[in-house]
């Protein structure tokens, strides 16, 4: 059921020309800084939806992912003459294809739990990667972490290469996305998220669609991981591989909605301004925590299933008020 | 072959602090199909609350246990009814996890304005001490808390195994809906539940912090251990819970010894890795909705 609709490409292009039109515009640094954490989000948010929300598998374990491409793309630079500037944006494609491929026995080895075994393997993967980073100290520096040079970017501009990046990154992630939903792969997946066992009954090959769908999701994320780095140019082990962005993606998507295409972008672009306004506003990291605490529990309980299909389910109740039941009447159906 | 055997020795010891921290996340999952990420946070909450009272009050650690579990059995309670139970329950599973990972956030937030994050121990008289029996060193504090955590993982048994309220929580356990109908409140019980898990959860956490120091960051680490403990008992099996704990335990503290100490938390993590590949449900785990 791949759909190419007139309102859809409208939605795509007036996204895309309004992102690659607006650093021209707004050029501040903190506005170009604090998109560029929006885009980032954003893109990983995607890639999670397509393990978490399509295929129903909440991995907790996705900045593992994300600190692995982060610190790849810092090792290539200690390690390997690989220069400065543009050129280390080309190595990206090829860090996805990597990591996705490498994260293939991780999947098959985690994807044989399901539900609540799956969340917890997939949160100890997030500290093994963590432990590794710290112990492996001739790969990656210990806790002292590497430092990746200073790109030669004109001062006045330095963001923009970055912030163009982070948008591409994000673009392949909803193309991802956006054709995983329509392909025969995407209904596969469906399929799992909906009955897993009476899928495989049906035919359905379950292992090879999870593993595929878990690996598309690390690609993506590691690619993601790498930008960063090369961004904000040191990478620790607290700070590549930590719980927050784990957390951080997957509240977007349930923000904006589980399973839909825009909901994570959605989900990113209420909640990182918002993220970066209380870090601005309080400083002070523990106070922090207790704010995003807050609104992490608010969000969870006061709107779990998100906010684009709560829209579409009152736009459906005003569409069928005339006609079909109305939404109470189908309450009292329900009770 | 000494060193060997010495390690053996206080891994079990340490082992069965892990079972207790454990027993509290079984009895969690089993009865409400909740994973409880927060209860890393509560034992370090735990850990600050018996340190604390210890340091202003000079309190024993071992004796405001007593205090403290009816106030957290409390404090669980009440997470349950304000957090846990709103969830719908065709979602709880999934959500309850991310519920909870706020609440492990949100404590760790409020201990870090509190006590700041520098490490803390609850340095008792006793704390040094040892005894030597044929040769090996047996600190005192590690056999207290392996008697603690004995006793109260008894407590635990008798409480499940022989009183109307344990029939009532198994009951909830293996067949809620068939427990509702033979007259068990699935609320009340649930809330128990709960509520027992966190007071086990602050139990551990006094004991664990006159072992090992402690700050409030340090509740993804203890986190990441007993959820591989219980995954590898096998979810919601409280003896499998038991039997993993004392297991790793001394499987860290012989690899520690043996091999090298920076890798020794590695160890959880292998031995998850083997046990997913052979036999995902984990050592008693059963495929269907089981018993405790």
């Amino acid at each position: 059921v791949r759909r190419i609709t007139p309102a859809g490409l409208v939605r795509a292009g007036v996204f895309l020309v309004a992102l690659v039109v607006f650093p021209f515009v707004f050029g501040e640094h903190w506005v170009l800084n604090m998109l560029i954490f929006t885009l980032m989000y954003a893109g990983l948010a995607t890639a999670w939806n397509i393990i978490g929300g399509y295929t129903g598998y909440i991995s907790l374990g996705n900045a593992a992912f994300f600190g692995i491409g982060a610190y790849a793309l810092a090792i290539v630079f200690t390690h390997t003459g690989v220069g400065s500037g543009y050129r280390p944006f080309y190595l990206l494609p090829l860090l996805a294809v990597g990591v996705a491929i490498a994260s293939v026995p991780i999947a098959w080895v985690a994807l044989r739990t399901r539900a609540a075994t799956f969340a917890i393997v997939t949160i100890t993967l997030l500290f093994v990667v963590q432990q590794l980073a710290f112990n492996l100290r001739g790969l990656t520096g210990g806790s002292q972490g590497l430092t990746l040079p200073i790109p030669p970017f004109p001062v006045a501009h330095y963001e923009r290469p970055f912030y163009y990046a982070m948008l591409a990154a994000l673009c392949l992630s909803l193309l991802v996305s956006w054709y995983v939903r329509g392909s025969r792969l995407g209904l596969h997946l469906f399929a799992i998220r909906d009955d897993e066992d009476r899928s495989r009954g049906v035919g359905v090959p379950v292992t090879s669609a999870k593993v595929l769908a878990f690996s598309a999701s690390a690609g993506l994320t590691a690619m993601i991981g790498g930008v960063w780095a090369y961004y904000i140019s040191f990478v620790y082990p607290q700070f590549a591989v930590d719980p927050l962005v784990t957390i951080g993606m997957v509240l977007m998507v349930y923000l904006g909605g589980k399973g839909t295409l825009w909901g994570p972008v959605i989900g990113a672009f209420v909640l990182v301004p918002a993220q970066q306004y209380l870090a601005y506003r309080i400083g002070a990291s523990e106070y922090y925590l207790v704010g995003y605490a807050a609104v992490f529990l608010g969000i969870m309980l006061v709107l779990p299933r998100g906010i684009l299909p709560t829209l579409a389910d009152r736009w459906r109740a005003a569409q069928n008020r005339p006609s079909g039941p109305s939404w109470r009447t189908r309450k009292a159906e329900a009770l | 072959m000494h060193v060997l055997l010495q390690a053996c020795i206080l891994g079990l010891l340490t082992g069965a602090v892990y079972a207790l921290m454990a027993s509290g996340l079984t009895i969690a999952f089993g009865v409400m199909r909740v994973i409880n990420v927060a209860q890393g946070a509560l034992i370090i909450l735990g850990a600050y609350l018996s340190y604390e009272l210890f340091v202003r009050l000079q309190i024993d650690p071992f004796v405001s246990i007593l205090v403290l579990t009816p106030l957290t059995f409390m404090l669980g309670v009440g997470l349950q009814l304000v957090f846990i139970r709103p969830l719908r329950s065709d979602e709880r599973e999934e959500l309850s996890l991310l519920v909870t990972w706020a609440i492990a956030l949100g404590i760790e937030g409020v201990l870090s304005v509190l006590f700041s994050t520098t490490y803390r121990s609850t340095n008792t008289s006793y704390a040094d001490n040892s005894w030597v029996v044929g040769g090996y060193h047996l600190s005192e504090v590690r056999v207290f808390a392996f008697a603690l955590s004995l006793g109260l993982l008894g407590l635990l048994f008798v409480l499940l195994g022989f009183t109307r309220l344990g029939r009532a929580i198994r009951a909830t356990v293996q067949n809620p809906t068939s427990a509702r109908l033979l007259g068990v409140n699935g609320d009340v019980v649930s809330a128990i539940g709960f509520g027992l898990s966190v007071a086990t959860a602050t139990a551990a956490g006094a004991v664990y912090g006159i072992i090992f120091p402690f700050n409030p960051g340090s509740h993804y680490d203890l986190i990441s251990r007993v959820l591989s403990i219980i995954v590898l008992g096998g979810l919601g099996s409280l003896g499998g819970a038991v039997v993993a704990a004392l297991f790793m335990g001394v499987l860290e503290a012989v690899f520690a010894v043996e091999i090298s100490p920076e890798w020794s938390s590695f160890v959880f993590f292998i031995v998850l890795i083997g046990m997913l590949v052979v036999r995902p449900q984990g050592l008693f785990g059963s495929t269907v909705r089981g018993s405790l």
